[in-house]
């Protein structure tokens, strides 16, 4: 057995004058392993996590795949739906769903005029490919989202487990959970980017499904007890009508992050303009890239508006009537 | 004048904190609540509490605040599990009883009137009036009526498409209160019912309660802080003091005969000539000698006093329903007038 400072030294071996205080390096793998070849190298520590999840990959697929590739089809099937579907038909369509959340006809008429604008500039189909897939996403999310959020408003316990989970999904930058998901499935997949999407945009719609029910008033819950409502009317019939201003605010939440990651998962093969964004980047395209870059400013606003505007409504019916 | 018992509250203890069981032994050994909060870190919210409520009437439990009336009123319906005791309905001990059976009681035999309302805010008043009906499955077009009847009932004829928040306080409160008379429960129970109001709406209030009451007899349990609104409403006053009875009677014979000297200061500020009544320092049998004139029994003693314009050697015969039961002297009038200390001598009537 050497001594730290032999290994060291060892390593240094060529070099006249040793090591001194000053520039002795940290004992890291790399530095160990020129000492003695014993010990690994930090890269065969990389390949071993690789290799080690290269492993688990195919016992993982058989069951995440499955499980997953419904998203798949959704995502598939939107996409083809909305860039199928001729311009003359989804345009009233959005418009329509606008007039039915929102019962604004300036928001009716500002869809119809951006998404023209957007036409116009020939960016339709990439603009509907993104709507696509913020769709789909945002509508799992809910989906998943809100009795996620419930189940939690109604346990501690769950509260303290999900909470440091939604944390971290929040402040991981994407790109890092993009990586496992790649090699899990392959970059062709619609359901890579439809999970790293979710992933991503679930945060907001749980901890205010959680929070919204929370918040309700425990005078009005204490009456609902008092005259002998059961737990399931008082979760549909006080809790989740009470807590629905909150729950909107982190769909329109949700929505707006989907638009995010739809972009930056342009990356791994998601369409849409975030493609003509990376293009613009890639091959310095300036025009375009700033182009496709407008063009999600304007699905950014239309997307908050209109949710926005949902939402208000929801809020006035609740208390105003 | 024996009515039934509707409900009773036997031995009840209550203790809130991490371990009640330890607790409770050290109550039942003696602990006082300071003690108990101090040296364990628990609260001890009632104490041997041991209530008669009786059919028809309205029992009035009153304390200063945190004194543990909201939490004696949620032992009735068991919104909270004591530490200790028995609650008994009808004769039955709801402690025993399952969910199921807890429901059908808070549905169909208690309905409960709180002090901040407590109305669905998404739900119209007509909605929220019907809320008991809604709850058994009752559909709205099958409750309306009923619910339309009570909200007439209380004032508010007109107002069953609004939402709450459109009404005033007093007018919320109505809506409280038709929601509980909806549910058509033989049992009420009314926490601070009337405390977040502005006093004139409160006045009203109390009348109107006192109207329904005359008319529907119902069992009403009614909590307040307030010693005027406990003693114009109440039957049977229980006065709750740190989590223990320490009086309870006909609140006339409360207000003659204090148990002890936090009753007495309590009482010390009451206006008693408008509060005491002939029926509680007359003596019975025929009047002797000369009588100035004819009072009721439910009379206060402001109005015989006005009757007698101040003189002292009146002697008024006393009626029920216009046959006379006995005679009251303006001497026993002004010495009821006068509170009674403990220490001093006994203020027979
Ligand atoms: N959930 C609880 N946990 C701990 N202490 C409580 C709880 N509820 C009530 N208490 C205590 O019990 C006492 C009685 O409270 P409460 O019944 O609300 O009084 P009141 O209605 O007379 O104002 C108070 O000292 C209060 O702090
Ligand atoms: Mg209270």
């Amino acid at each position: 057995m050497m001594s730290m400072a032999d290994l060291v030294a060892k390593a240094d071996g060529g070099s006249t004058h040793g090591p001194t205080l000053w520039n002795w390096p940290f004992p890291s793998l790399d530095v160990l392993n020129k000492a003695c070849p014993a010990i690994p190298p930090s890269r065969d520590f990389t390949h071993g996590i690789e290799s080690g999840f290269m492993a688990i990959r195919g016992g993982l697929r058989t069951v995440v795949d499955p499980l997953t590739q419904p998203l798949s089809w959704m995502l598939n099937d939107m996409l083809w739906l909305m860039t199928q579907t001729p311009w003359w038909i989804v345009i009233p369509v959005l418009m329509a769903i606008t007039w039915v959340v929102t019962r604004s006809w300036r928001l009716v008429a500002f869809v119809l005029i951006s998404i023209a604008l957007l036409a116009f500039i020939n960016h339709y189909t990439a603009a509907m490919e993104t709507l696509a897939i913020i769709f789909v996403c945002a509508f799992i999310c809910v989906l998943l989202g809100v009795p996620i959020g419930i189940a939690m408003s109604r346990s501690d316990r769950l509260q303290r487990i999900v909470i440091p989970i939604l944390d971290m999904l929040q402040t991981l930058p994407p790109f890092v959970y993009l990586i496992p998901l790649i090699f899990l499935f392959s970059v062709t997949e619609p359901k890579l980017y439809g999970i790293a999407i979710i992933l991503y945009a679930i945060v907001p719609v749980v901890r205010l499904t959680d929070l919204g029910i929370r918040l309700v008033d425990r005078d009005v819950i204490e009456a609902a007890d008092a005259f002998g409502m059961t737990k399931r009317q008082k979760l549909f019939g006080v809790q989740i009508p009470l807590a629905l201003p909150n729950i909107m605010a982190g769909v329109n939440q949700t929505i707006m992050m989907s638009l995010a990651m739809v972009v930056i998962a342009s990356l791994v093969s998601a369409p849409g303009l975030g493609v003509l964004v990376l293009r613009g980047i890639r091959s310095l395209e300036l025009g375009v890239g700033l182009v496709a870059g407008f063009g999600i400013v304007i699905l950014a606003i239309l997307l908050d508006r209109v949710t926005k505007a949902s939402l208000a409504r929801i809020d006035t019916s609740n208390s105003r009537g | 004048m024996t009515k039934n018992i509707k409900a009773s509250i036997r031995h009840l203890y209550k203790i809130f904190g991490a371990d009640p069981e330890a607790a409770l032994e050290r109550v039942k050994a003696g602990m006082g609540k300071p003690e108990l909060l101090e040296t364990s870190n628990h609260v001890l919210g009632l104490q041997d509490i041991n209530v008669d409520i009786r059919e028809g009437e309205i029992t009035v439990i009153m304390g200063l605040s945190g004194s543990g009336k909201s939490t004696l009123i949620r032992h009735l319906n068991r919104l909270i599990e004591p530490t200790a005791g028995e609650v008994l309905v009808n004769g039955e001990n709801i402690l025993d009883w399952k969910e199921p059976q807890l429901r059908q009681l808070r549905r169909e035999t208690m309905s409960m009137v709180f002090q901040k309302f407590a109305l669905l805010p998404h739900r119209t008043v007509l909605e929220n009036t019907g809320m008991a009906l809604a709850t058994r499955g009752i559909k709205k077009a099958d409750f309306e009526a009923e619910a339309n009847k009570w909200l007439e009932r209380v004032g508010l004829g007109g107002n069953g498409g609004q939402y709450p928040h459109q009404l005033s306080g007093g007018m919320q409160q109505r809506v409280g209160i038709a929601r509980a008379l909806t549910s058509n429960s033989e049992i009420m129970l009314m926490d601070e019912a009337f405390s977040a109001l502005d006093p004139l709406i409160r006045t009203d209030m109390q009348s109107l309660l006192l109207e329904l009451q005359d008319e529907l007899h119902k069992t009403i349990v009614f909590i307040t802080h307030d010693l005027d609104e406990a003693l114009k409403l109440a039957d049977h006053l229980v006065i709750l003091n740190d989590g223990s009875v320490i009086q309870q009677d006909e609140p006339q014979a409360i207000l003659l005969n204090p148990a002890d000297p936090y009753i007495e200061d309590f009482v010390a500020d009451i206006n008693r000539a408008r509060v005491l009544r002939v029926r509680s320092i007359m003596s019975e049998g025929a009047p002797e000698g000369e009588v100035a004139g004819e009072v009721d029994l439910n009379d206060n003693l402001e109005s015989v006093i006005a009757k007698a314009e101040g003189a002292l050697d009146r002697r008024y015969r006393v009626l029920r329903k216009g046959a006379p039961v006995g005679s009251v002297a303006m001497p026993a009038i002004m010495r009821a007038l006068v509170p009674r200390r403990s220490s001093g001598e006994t203020a027979k009537r």
